[in-house]
């Protein structure tokens, strides 16, 4: 019965009713985009790291993320590679060039250079063209997505990096940087005559384990190996990098602070609402008291309608989320919704809800049943 | 001791502070029998109505002692107020006071369900009391589509739902026309009898003294008289 006369009271409430659960899925939609951007950012953030399936990372100390490392000074190779339990250790040139579009203007870029034979990080996705083309003369590898921002319009077009001219040989497909800056691979050699670093120089170690190998053995023993620079497991290499970009540039507050604005604005409508529907109703609150309902009866009917309201406003809030997701599905812009997020949202929307009936419940506990006979 | 189902001794009931304080009840003593219909009449403003209250625990006496069913209420607090009134009292209001949204046996049903009694159960004893004010076949009907009539006998059911010791009516008829005024008056004399209720009607409306069998005359807050009608007025 409870659960009855809450339904039909909101259902009573017509339009308001129906400007309610808007509101809800609205300020919930809002809530989606921002944590699935932010879900979105941090995956790509370390889309480059979990793609490299390293056991472990040599960078230079005080690296803050897989875009931003110096050079090494070339020697760390050759150490990582005679210490025992290392089965292999690949070189990495990462940095930003200037790119010349060939009609004029030029745009920064961020270089990836890699041994387009063996490493994971040579170009994927493959949608034109031959990866393995990489390796002919001036070879560059662009995502489909960056041809306007290149001012290129596809495979066999010419541009300078820097000084040097370069040729589109084949076209990657969602490989996206969470940055407007568009990744361009290369080979490592190329790469390294693009940002300037001597012949046996790189970024980034990528260090493969011998089979069995104990990660954090092997991390102190190449600590111990390589004092002037830093040894990461993939996990604290994309820790760091995530705590970079999300917390020092801003961004992850920045979409955090969004998410934050929807709950307080549908709080805010939800509160609203059970209050006026409360206060429409508050004869028949009276009418309960006098009757002899408990206070704990009446509260437990508010709470339902803002159950109520909050599986509706989900379900619509859902279905938004579900068609923003699609319709951005091509953009630049990566928004990530899984299932833990669904469940997380799911709970705050009955939170927020909960948190919204509270002015309703401190109306109804004041509520005087003598209003009964009040003519 | 008495058998009384409500007792009510030197209740005082003082409204306001300073200079705007009104006494509205002023040292009351009135027993409500089981099985007999009493009418609570007077003038406007002479307090019949925050009597009435009073006896069923919705205002606090500023003084004196109430005892509902044995139990004595003067120190219970709110929540337990409210227990005392769903245990022992059923409420008939003027304006019937139905829950737009429910259907007829759903308003009844309402009343059990914050008793905490099982919905199937529930459900059963709604009907009954529907079918005993005599409109079973209303039992999915809403408020919106009954006649006064009709709605004042769902709110007769509510009340009786219960199965309450007392069962306090305010004006019952007063929104009625005659003829369905004398059904409603007739259906609560029937319940007081049959169900060994006490039954407080404050009125008045005349139509209502055939069924009385007993008439307090309430006026500036105090009882001036007292009668039933087939035996000798006691005047006080």
């Amino acid at each position: 019965m409870i659960f009855t006369l809450g339904l039909r009271n909101l259902f009573h409430g017509g339009m308001r009713f129906v400007a309610t659960v808007v509101g809800i899925a609205f300020s919930i939609m809002l809530v989606m985009v921002q944590l699935g951007l932010y879900q979105g950012f941090a995956q790509q953030v370390t889309s480059m790291i979990e793609r490299a399936d390293a056991d472990l990372w040599v960078v230079r100390s005080g690296t803050k993320s897989f875009e931003e490392a110096s050079l090494l000074s070339g020697r760390e190779r050759y150490r990582a590679l005679v210490t025992p339990g290392v089965a292999s250790v690949e070189t990495l040139v990462v940095g930003h060039a200037e790119w010349r579009k060939p009609n004029g203007g030029s745009v920064t870029i961020t270089l990836i250079g890699s041994d387009p034979q063996r490493s994971k990080l040579a170009p994927w996705n493959v949608a034109e063209g031959d990866a393995a083309d990489l390796a002919l003369t001036a070879a560059v590898v662009i995502d489909r997505f960056s041809l306007d921002l290149l001012g290129v319009r596809g495979r066999g077009d010419k541009a300078h990096i820097e000084d040097n001219m370069v040729r589109v040989v084949a076209l990657t497909n969602g490989i996206r940087s969470f940055t407007t800056v568009p990744y361009v691979f290369t080979t490592t050699e190329r790469a390294r005559s693009y940002v300037g670093a001597a012949s046996a120089q790189s970024t980034h170690l990528v260090v493969h384990l011998a089979a069995g190998a104990d990660v954090a053995a092997m991390r102190a023993r190449l600590v111990a190996v390589l004092p002037d620079d830093e040894v990461l497991t993939r996990a604290e290499f994309a820790a760091r990098s995530r705590a970079h970009w999300l917390s020092s540039t801003g961004a992850g507050v920045t979409l955090l602070a969004g998410a934050v604005l929807g709950i307080i604005v549908g709080t805010v409508i939800v509160a609203q609402t059970l209050y006026a529907s409360t206060k429409d109703h508050l004869g028949e609150f009276a009418t309960l008291r006098a009757l002899g309902s408990s206070a704990g009866w009446m509260h437990r009917v508010i709470f339902w309608q803002a159950i109520i309201s909050a599986a509706i406003g989900y379900g619509l809030a859902s279905v938004g989320g579900f068609v923003i997701v699609r319709s951005t599905s091509g953009t630049a812009l990566t928004i990530v919704i899984t299932a833990e997020l669904m469940f997380i949202l799911l709970l705050v929307t009955i939170g927020m809800c909960i948190v919204s009936a509270l002015g309703a419940i401190a109306k109804v506990v004041r509520i005087d049943p003598a209003l009964v006979f009040v003519r | 001791m008495t058998d009384a189902a409500v007792e009510a001794r030197g209740i005082v009931k003082t409204r306001g502070q300073g200079a705007g304080q009104i006494t509205a009840l002023k040292g009351i003593d009135l027993a409500l029998m089981p099985g007999e219909l009493t009418l609570l009449m007077g003038p406007s403003g002479s307090g019949k109505t925050t009597l009435l209250s009073v006896l069923g625990c919705i205002l606090t006496p500023t003084m004196g002692s109430i005892t509902i069913a044995g139990r004595a209420t003067r120190d219970l607090d709110q929540e337990e107020r409210a227990e005392v009134r769903r245990s022992h009292i059923g409420f008939v209001f003027q304006t019937y006071n139905l829950f737009p949204t429910l259907t007829a046996k759903e308003n009844v049903q309402l009343v059990l369900d914050i008793r905490g009694t099982r919905a199937d159960k529930a459900q059963r004893i709604a009907a009954n009391a529907l079918a005993a004010v005599g409109i079973a076949d209303k039992a999915a009907s809403f408020p919106r589509d009954m006649s006064g009539g009709e709605q004042q006998r769902v709110a007769i059911a509510r009340a009786l739902a219960g199965s309450p010791s007392v069962i306090l009516a305010d004006e019952p008829t007063a929104a009625l026309d005659g003829c369905t005024g004398r059904s409603v008056m007739s259906l609560l004399a029937g319940i007081a009898k049959e169900r060994q209720s006490a039954v407080l009607a404050v009125t008045h409306d005349p139509r209502t003294i055939p069924f009385a069998d007993r008439i307090v005359h309430i006026d500036d807050g105090c009882i001036v008289s007292e009668e039933r009608p087939q035996s000798t007025s006691s005047p006080r």
